[in-house]
């Protein structure tokens, strides 16, 4: 199965130990050196990831890369991927190194201890997605916020200290309750075993309870309206790096978590809540795109944006069916490049004026056109035009979404146009029109270190927007699986299509239906 | 039972009395400049008796094989699990004080003799099997904590501190007495497992009034709230080596008594305190959390910290259950070492003038000027805040879990929602010292011992904490098995 590698080999213990022993290298190298390490160690988990998806048997058995050590009480070592895991992994060891190139120069402080914090955020959000420990996957999520709150408070910006109380507090009120919940499914089915949970039928009048205790959390994390504020705030205040890490993995440790334990798990509790989540999902939409529309900080914008198309992940993940669960996943992977591409955009200039008002920049496509162009491209994989990622999730997860419930459908595509509303307009703001400001028309155009940090995610946005196929192929399997396990709470739709019945085939067509549904109109 | 199987297995009691003695006629012969013999000494003998207990600790003795003197005194393996604790901690303030009261110039002969003497009661507490045994230990160890909490006689702070911590602590002994009366009346009788059968049918009003007050006497030794208003005065006021024996070692011991009583003398009718012990469990959490917030000296917010642990440990005693006292024996373990930790991070703190820095403000920027300070500071914060991948979290999971699997789990979610409310404070002291720009205050260097101590202490409380678990987990099943000789 795994290759030249050998069966045996623990390569995601190994993913996780690459980082964590090169964050403590970080903090006793000299400071210069650690920018360093770090990208030497995120280019090295790099590559073992690349190794990892070459070894990833598609098709195969449903969980790999499997390893258990018993060393602790309670709960135990235990990893392995699916498919969804895969891709998330892939994503987080692919921005890693992006995120370091981004803090490259403008972190003159604190070296050390910024490599380190980034680093042992690498290893949690690798473990987050690779555990299949209940208490394992926990620990790692929980631990995020650690480093993350020492990120967002030492290095951001000025309102720094009250963004980063709100993102650890909200999120750990919102966990904790989890917590609990864990507790109790591990009493109730006598495992710690993720996969032996995802098949576990739990008492349907128990279920509401887990659900919302897991809700709780991933609604916080991922986030949902009206539990989102913690984002913006601690978006704009992040240094770049941190946002983009942030969007572009924090975020789907909440689409992850529905994904894994809230509709495996809890499959009729889910089917219950689904209105709720669609109320949310729709209010979100409509609710942060408009709020998008008025910002006029950069990073706030694509903050608020952030949320609007996590929405339409949610709705799409609890549409029941493998299009809305795919499209999901599209959209979290998209939206982890874009978003992450976005916030890189807005660092780059902001590296040059130092200011994230929109109405400080300008014509920016006249001094810098390399840098408009990416621009340019990322806007648009935001809006979602076709040829780019952002197209084939979302218009997946609205397809999925269309099959349980037009309105929810009708309702989430204005996001999109409103989102071609906001991005666009941000677009004109910053890169057209006149060149009004002096210092901003004196910018220079990208650098090298800037356009290494470009070339590649521009390259996956157009692979993944023309050739989906590489990306949903990995995880076909394992979300049939999860649609098949959801089958025996699949909620009805509202519109209920039925086939066209062609006037030459109407014999026979009217004999099949009467054989299939004997007891039917007739 | 003879009289020579029973001096056998008061062992380490007999060895720290009498070493204790003579470590007294050194003191009195002496003077203060063996002060530093004694204290080599002292620790010696709490090693010394660290191995006499541990056997029985790792052979799981329990029942009337290692009751001594009548059943008074019980040398079973809960009593080892909490005395290795209880010798740990003393051992640990014996090492930090020598320093700390030579840079005073306050070294005093007596001071090592307290601690052993407060040791001795401290065993004999989590070894009782008799109210008057019991009532023996406790008291041996207050009035050597009283004394220890003024002993830095020039500081007006201290006297304060011990003399509320006497008056109080004699009102909370009052109170207990008055309860251990009330249960010999209605009962007849004053040993542990005679009471115990005595109310297997059934609770008179005088003998629930009984067990009421001796749980009050108890929860004021434990600092629980609502009887908790003396530790933020007397964790502060006292020299800050004594506030580590008190955060510690008398915590694990009242702890332990009070487990003892609810478990072996109340056991039989565990509905009786069970409400008890949720209103002073919530209650502490929440009071110790708020109260914490106001506060401007790291010795104050620990105190209140305390009291915010020891609501999450009660947790653990409301489940009445096996294994939730197992469960509060791990969150002691780990509660001991994240204080040794903190308190011992404190210590290190001096400004240029060799003065101890408590004030939270002067610990500002303190991670650019002193980072490996910091960083073992802020694993303590994150620790107590039961933030995972830290060793604190391991503590809270097992509380909560055994909530759970008792069936008490609206307990546990309000339990769990309220220590948020705690993560303010602790998230506060780390913002101070990472976020803040450098106050630079704290400059003088530390004692080499202290060094050693904080980086044991933080390593074991540090994520390779988790590695100890099953070994963690299982002693703490040894010892909780003897609490429940049936079960």
């Amino acid at each position: 199965m795994n290759g030249f590698l050998g069966t045996g080999f623990p390569l995601l213990s190994l993913m996780l130990l690459v980082p964590l022993v090169a964050a403590v290298a970080c903090l006793v190298v000299p400071r210069e050196q650690a920018r360093n390490v770090a990208l030497v160690a995120t280019l090295i988990d790099f590559v073992l990831g690349v190794i990892l998806w070459a070894n990833y048997d598609i098709g195969g058995a449903q969980w790999q890369f499997t390893e258990s050590a018993a060393i602790f009480a309670g709960f135990s070592w235990k990893l392995g991927i699916d498919g969804i895991a895969l891709l998330l992994i892939a994503l987080t060891v692919f921005l890693m190194p992006v995120c370091i190139g981004a803090s490259w120069t403008s972190i003159d402080k604190r070296q050390g201890e910024y490599y380190a914090a980034f680093l042992l955020m690498e290893t949690l959000m690798i473990g987050v997605f690779a555990a299949q420990d209940l208490f394992l996957f926990y620990i790692m999520f929980e631990a995020g916020l650690i480093p993350m709150y020492l990120i967002i408070g030492v290095w951001g910006g000025a309102e720094r200290i009250y963004a980063s109380y709100k993102f650890f507090l909200y999120t750990l009120l919102g966990s904790v309750l989890m917590l609990i919940a864990m507790f109790w499914m591990v009493n109730e089915a006598g495992t710690t075993d993720i996969p032996t949970l995802m098949a576990y039928n739990f008492p349907v009048q128990a279920q509401t309870w887990l659900w919302l205790a897991f809700f709780a959390s991933f609604a916080v994390k991922m986030p949902m309206w009206p539990v989102h504020t913690w984002l913006p705030d601690a978006h704009v205040q992040a240094p770049t790096g941190g946002s983009v890490i942030l969007a572009g993995v924090l975020l789907k440790m909440g689409g992850y978590g529905f994904i894994r334990f809230s509709l495996p798990m809890f499959p009729e509790a889910s089917a219950q809540f689904a209105p709720l989540v669609f109320f949310m999902s729709m209010a979100a939409v409509v609710i942060t795109s408009l709020i998008a529309l008025v910002q006029t900080d950069m990073k706030k914008l694509i903050a608020y944006s952030s949320v609007a198309h996590m929405a339409i992940v949610t709705v799409g993940l609890f549409a029941f069916n493998q299009q809305g669960l795919e499209g999901s996943m599209l959209i979290m992977l998209s939206h982890g490049l874009v978003a992450g591409a976005l916030f890189l955009s807005v660092g780059v200039i902001y590296d040059r004026l130092h200011t994230r008002e929109i109405s400080r920049y300008g014509g920016l496509s006249i001094n810098m056109p390399y840098y408009a162009v990416f621009f340019l491209l990322f806007t648009m994989a935001s809006i979602g035009l076709p040829g780019t990622s952002g197209f084939v999730g979302e218009f997946l997860s609205l397809m999925g979404i269309y099959q349980i419930s037009s309105w929810v459908a009708l309702i989430c595509t204005t996001g999109i146009i409103l989102g071609a509303a906001y991005m666009l307009y941000l677009y004109r703001r910053v890169a057209y029109g006149e060149q009004k400001n002096a210092d901003a028309a004196a910018m220079p155009d990208l650098d090298k270190r800037e356009w290494a940090m470009m070339v590649p995610l521009a390259a996956v946005v157009l692979w993944m927007g023309v050739y989906p196929e590489s990306f949903i192929a990995p995880m076909r399997k394992d979300i049939a699986a999860l649609d098949a396990r959801l089958a025996q709470a699949k909620p009805k739709g509202d519109a209920q299509p039925t086939a066209g019945k062609p006037m030459a085939a109407h014999e026979s067509g009217h004999a099949s239906e009467h054989n299939a549904a004997p007891e039917g109109a007739h | 039972m003879d009289f020579a199987r029973s001096l056998a297995l008061t062992a380490p009691e007999i060895l720290i009395s009498v070493s204790g003695l003579v470590l007294l006629l050194v003191a009195a012969w002496g003077g203060d400049k063996a002060s530093r013999l004694i204290s080599i000494g002292s620790v010696a003998v709490l090693t010394a008796c660290a191995f006499l207990t541990a056997p029985t600790l790792w052979g799981q003795m329990m029942g009337p094989d290692v009751s001594a003197f009548g059943g008074q005194h019980r040398a079973d393996a809960f009593a080892a699990f909490a005395k290795l604790l209880i010798y740990a901690s003393a051992g640990v303030t014996l090492i930090v004080a020598q320093s700390f009261f030579d840079k005073a110039k306050a070294m005093r002969a007596e001071f090592p003799l307290l601690i052993l003497f407060a040791s001795l009661g401290m065993g004999m507490m989590v070894s009782a099997g008799d109210l008057l045994a019991l009532y023996i230990g406790l008291e041996l160890n207050s009035l050597a904590s009283y004394v220890m909490a003024s002993s830095l006689r020039t500081d007006e702070r201290s006297a304060e501190s011990g003399l509320k911590y006497f008056v109080l602590g004699s009102l909370a002994s009052g109170i207990l007495l008055f309860g251990m009366s009330l249960t010999y009346g209605f009962t007849g009788t004053t040993s542990f497992a005679g009471i115990n059968a005595a109310l297997s049918g059934g609770l008179s009003t005088g003998a629930t009034f009984g067990v009421i007050f001796m749980l009050a006497g108890l929860a004021f030794k434990i600092s629980a709230a609502p009887f908790h208003m003396w530790t933020p005065d007397v964790y502060e006021g006292a020299p800050t080596p004594v506030t580590t024996f008190f955060a510690t070692a008398s915590k694990v011991s009242a702890l332990g008594l009070l487990m003892r009583v609810s478990f072996e003398a109340f056991g039989s009718q565990p509905h009786a305190w069970q409400q008890v012990v949720i209103f002073a469990s919530l209650l502490s959490i929440v009071i110790g959390a708020l109260g914490a917030i106001g506060q401007n000296n790291i010795k104050r917010l620990m105190a209140y910290s305390s009291i915010n642990n020891v609501g999450f440990i009660l947790i653990g005693l409301a489940t009445a259950t096996k294994a939730g006292a197992s469960a509060m024996l791990v969150y002691i373990a780990i509660y001991v070492a994240m204080s040794v930790a903190g308190f011992v991070a404190v210590l290190l703190l001096r400004d240029e003038n060799g003065n101890q820095v408590e004030a939270i403000s002067d610990l500002a920027g303190l991670s650019k000027t002193r980072p490996w300070i910091a960083l073992a500071m802020a694993l303590v914060m994150f620790s107590l805040a039961g933030i995972p991948p830290l060793f604190g979290f391991w503590g809270k999971f097992v509380v909560f879990q055994a909530a759970v699997q008792a069936d008490m789990i609206v307990l546990a979610a309000i339990g769990i929602a309220a220590s948020v409310i705690g993560a303010f404070y602790y998230l506060k002291v780390v913002k101070v010292m990472y976020f803040d720009e450098p106050a630079d205050v704290v400059k003088g260097a530390g004692e080499t011992s202290h060094t050693v101590l904080l980086v044991l202490a933080t390593l074991a409380i540090s994520p390779l904490g988790y590695l100890g678990t099953k070994c963690l987990g299982t002693l703490a099943d040894y010892a909780a098995a003897a609490l429940f000789p049936v079960g």
